[in-house]
Formats: C-alpha cells, structure tokens, sequence
C-alpha cells in the first residue's frame, strides 16, 4: 500500500480539563475519500483544527507528503496544499461570490488574470457558474457550502479536509454536491470529510473512521464500521447494539 | 483602467481650481484640504481596505513632521532630502507598532487603543525632548526657494500637495487589483478564513500599516513644510489621528475616492459652520458634530457609498417601466 498523504499519529488536544481529543491516529490517501465519524461533541471539529493548524496538539504528531507539520501555521499548511472547509461557514460577506473564490485562487496565482479564470472555473465547478457576480451575503445555507468549497478547490488542494459540507441541506440538495465530491477524488485530491449525513458516507466514503469522545473508537469500510456494535453504542448509549440485534433478530 | 480614468479626470478637475481661484484664502483651505485627505488616505489603507481601526495616526504624521523639521534645522539636510526621510521615518513607526501590535494578535478595539497609546506617548515624549524643541516646538527658517521646498505662491504649494494626493489615489488602485489588496481584503471580512486559504494575516497586516504610516507621514512632512512649524500638540496630537479616520469614514472607507471625498466635504462643512455661526463660539462644533452623527446614520458606507446605493436604485427604477412596456 502507498504510503498515505496524511498521516495523524497520537494526536491529542486539552481544554483546561476537557480532553476533546485524546490519542487520535488516522491517514488519507490521495484520490480517496475518508470519512470522519462520531456523534456531537467527539472531537471531529478539534482534530480538524489541529490537521489545519489553526490548534497546536497537547500531544502527538501530524505528518503530511512525509513530513512533519505538526503545529505549522495554517497559511503555510495551505501552501504546501492543505485546505479546508468551515462547519459553520465563513464567507467573505461583503465580497462578491467570484472576490471569495478570488482569494483562494491568489495562492498559488499572483496576476490576477489567471486567478480569476481560476476561481472562475472553482465557481463553475461547484455549480455557481450562475451567481459568480452577486454578493456572498445573499448566497443560501446550500450556496454558501459550495462557497466554502469553491474557495477551498482554488487554492488547488492536495489534501481537502470537509467539514460537514453536506449539513443542512435537503436531499435533493445533497444529491448535487455528492457527484462533485466525488469528481475532486477522482481527480486524485485525498478528502477527508466530517459528515452527519449518513447515506452520503455509506455511499461515498472508501474508508471511514469513527470518534466518539476524543478516542478513534473503530475503522473500516462503511459496512464494517456501520456493523460494529462499539459504534452502534457510541451513538446511541449502552447496551442498544444489543437491542438492535435482538430486534432484527425477531 | 476605468479606475485610472477616474482618478485622472479627479485630478484634472482639480488641478484647474488655482486656475479659476486667486483668493489666497480659498486656495489656503484647499491646501489644507488635500492635506488631510492625504493623511485620511494613509489610514483608508489599513483601516477602510484592511479592517485595522487605528485610533493613534498623530504617530505617522507627527514623526513625518519632525522628522523633516528636525533634519532641516538641527543637522542641515536638504528639505527634499528631509522630506523623503520622513516619509521613511513614519513607515518604519509603522513596522515597529505594527509588528508589536498584529504579534500580539490584537484585533478590533485593543488594536484601535494601542495605537492610541503610542501615539500619545510620542507626544508627551516630543513635549520634553530637547532634540523636538520639547515645549516650544521647532520653527524651520523661513527661505522661500524651491531647493528649500518653500514657495512663494501658494499655487504651487497646491500642486505639490495635489501630486501627492494623485499619487496616493493611484496606489490604493493599483492596491485594489493586486494580490496583496484582495488578501488584505480577505483578512478585513474574515481573517480565520483567509488564513485558511493561505493568507499570512500577519504580514499582510504589518505591510498595509507600513504603507498606510508612509502616507499619512507624507501628509505630515507636508505640514511641516507648508506652515514651517511643528510643536507636540500639532505633530503628534488627537486631532490628526480623529481627521484621518473622520475623512475616510465620512467619504466611504475601503474606496478610492472615499478620503478625498470626505476631506473636501468635512472640511468645507467644518468652515461652513464657522461662517454660519459667526461670533458664537463653539456652535460651529455643535453643527459640525451634529452633521457627521447624522452622517454616519444615514450613510453608513460614506458618501461613496450612498452615491452607489441611490445610482443602483434610480437605474433599478429606470429600467422596471422599461421592463413593464416591454413585457405590455
């Protein structure tokens, strides 16, 4: 097997006497999707700080393309091609959707001619070819999560850590960004996304791991770790994977 | 290119006002104007285009003013040459309180009260020590050649300031359509997510407070030359840190124009007031306060911006019966 992308090794990360993240390993690979699992409160959002940088780990390593970046800025982790998305989304409000898109593709484009025809490429790409020129601010829950897409796709990722980019849309919604995700793996992007929206990672994910208060509690494929009774447990409390089997069992 | 245009056809427009104007009074308030939209361009840089409110530019100007006074009179330099080191002067300040304020991650109003602080401490600092003239200030001896950056008309004192000004409009153009402006940009409406797209916050900060310093010391080199006097109050006082902001804010931060805008309406509304009031002092100030509360009010984004809002309705407006006698 390839040596992967990124690779988390023992990462844990204190808040006063919280331990959100205690101990985490996983990795990505290029041109796969990995899911990030686990109910609220897991710690999901906290490792993908510190992957991004934007938190520095109590403990543990961060290796990414072989090399160690633990506790390295976020706008260097972007240089070498890291890019994320935000859980709560943060455009540029008062810019146009095309000015958002604009700024990720300055990274690795100084004029400004090519960088337009690049954001406005990332625009088209995740389907907002048709509002490039209206004001952020105006965008819907669903068009700002293309937003925060597009804006990550510029910057010409390597690594894409999504976080819960499939959130408060509806199903018809879902159906459209789904085909997307997918088209950035195919391109060889490893993507890492943290994600509710279940049949989505059933259906997209190749490998899924599951946090559940700060611990990697289980990893596989989606149908391995969707039949683990720890996971079962994690999500809904002790002693329900039993209920369950007895219930498919009558 | 549009934005050049514009900028030329400002400049032009302006440049004929000695042409038409001789009254040494109107040309001085002129002057003055340009001065201050120089000093309010300095801050629209950090402040209208950077989200960087600083409430201490008196630094900036203040260490122009004295760095192109002191040169002239204790050491002998050429005032041009003065001139220059000022400009310099004010933008390495700029590095230092930049440096020490955007490292201590201090944003919004801690950053606003930091700068304050500086800038009063170079005040009080100027106002005892003997190499500023301490109290007394610094008064350049008067010799009115051109190699001496003194003009016996004040015509000419016009242009300088007014070249000065075109050229400040120009960079903040050419800021606009840079990388550098749209980061600074990114960074006004949301610094975590441009970080998050490879922005160093940091250093795109700590540049537009160097050139932001460099303009408004500029303005402050300026004022030393036009009125060869510089004491504390004056160089480094609150008074030019509250017209920096007032300027651009008035006019519309984060625009080209905003600064220049503003500076020529606050000003002329300021000495409107003084005329209107005639010998009641202090009701100049009252309806000069009165007018910029309302101002900010009404016209959140400035005057640029409420121009843009009231274009972008009439032309709505324009074009619906238009649409509906289409449509009929």
């Amino acid at each position: 097997m390839a040596e992967p992308l990124l690779r988390v090794e023992n990462v844990s990360r204190r808040f006063g006497g919280l331990l959100a993240v205690d101990a985490a390993s996983l990795s990505a690979q290029a041109a796969r999707i990995t899911a990030l699992i686990g109910p609220n409160g897991a710690g999901k959002t906290t490792l993908f700080a510190v992957i991004s940088g934007f938190l520095k780990p109590t403990a543990g390593r961060v290796r990414y393309d072989g090399e160690d970046v633990t506790g390295e800025a976020p706008h260097r982790l972007a240089r070498r091609g890291i890019a994320r998305t935000f859980q709560i989304v943060q455009p540029f409000a008062g810019l146009t959707v095309r000015e958002n898109i604009l700024v990720g593709a300055h990274l690795r484009h100084r004029a400004r001619m090519p960088a337009l025809a690049l954001a406005e490429e990332a625009g088209r790409e995740v389907g907002l070819g048709d509002v490039l020129d209206r004001p952020a601010h105006t965008l819907t829950v669903a068009g700002r999560k293309r937003l925060e897409l597009a804006r990550a796709l510029a910057t010409e990722p390597k690594l894409l850590l999504l976080d819960e980019v499939l959130a408060g849309l509806n199903p018809s919604e879902i159906r459209d960004v789904v085909p997307t995700i997918r088209a950035l793996s195919a391109r060889g992007i490893a993507v890492v996304m943290i994600e509710h929206v279940m049949q989505a990672v059933m259906s997209l994910a190749e490998h899924v791991f599951v946090l559940a208060e700060g611990r990697i509690i289980a990893e596989g494929s989606p149908a391995q770790v969707a039949a683990d009774p720890g996971v079962v447990e994690a999500y809904l409390g002790h002693g329900a994977a039993a209920k369950v089997r007895s219930a498919h069992a009558r | 290119m549009k934005g050049f245009a514009a900028i030329a056809v400002a400049v032009a427009a302006l440049a004929c006002v000695p042409l038409f104007v001789h009254s040494n009074v109107v040309l001085n308030f002129m002057v003055v104007a340009l001065m201050i939209a120089l000093a309010g361009q300095g801050w629209n840089i950090l402040g209208g285009y950077g989200g960087q409110y600083s409430f201490g530019h008196a630094a900036f100007f203040g260490t122009g003013a004295y760095m192109t006074a002191t040169l002239q009179v204790r050491y002998g330099v050429n005032a041009w040459l003065a001139f220059a080191a000022g400009i310099a002067a004010g933008a390495l300040v700029g590095a230092v309180i930049g440096g020490l304020a955007f490292r201590a991650g201090l944003r919004s109003s801690y950053f606003a009260l930091v700068t304050l602080a500086f800038a009063e401490v170079l005040r009080i600092l100027a106002g005892v020590a003997p190499i500023t003239g301490a109290g007394v200030g610094i008064l350049i001896k008067l010799d009115l050649r051109p190699q001496s950056f003194q003009f016996q008309s004040r015509a000419v004192f016009y242009f300088v300031i007014l070249a000065l000004v075109a050229l400040s409009l120009v960079i903040t153009r050419l800021l606009e359509r840079s990388r550098f402006g749209a980061w600074l940009i990114a960074v006004r409406e949301n610094e975590d997510a441009a970080m998050a797209l490879g922005v160093d916050a940091f250093a795109v900060k700590l540049g537009a407070m160097v050139v932001s310093a460099a303009i408004t010391a500029a303005a402050g080199c300026f004022y030393a030359q036009y009125f060869l006097f510089v004491d504390a109050g004056i160089g480094y006082g609150p008074w030019i840190s509250i017209e920096a902001l007032l300027t651009p804010i008035i006019g519309g931060a984060g625009t080209v124009f905003g600064a220049l805008l503003g500076a020529l309406v606050v000003k002329s509304l300021g000495e409107g007031a003084k005329l209107l009031t005639g010998d009641a002092p202090g009701l100049d100030l009252m309806i000069y306060g009165a007018v910029l509360v309302l101002g900010i009010r009404f016209a959140p984004r400035g005057l640029v911006g409420a121009v843009t809002d009231a274009y972008n309705y009439f032309r709505s407006a324009m074009q619906k019966p238009a649409a509906e006698a289409a449509h009929g």
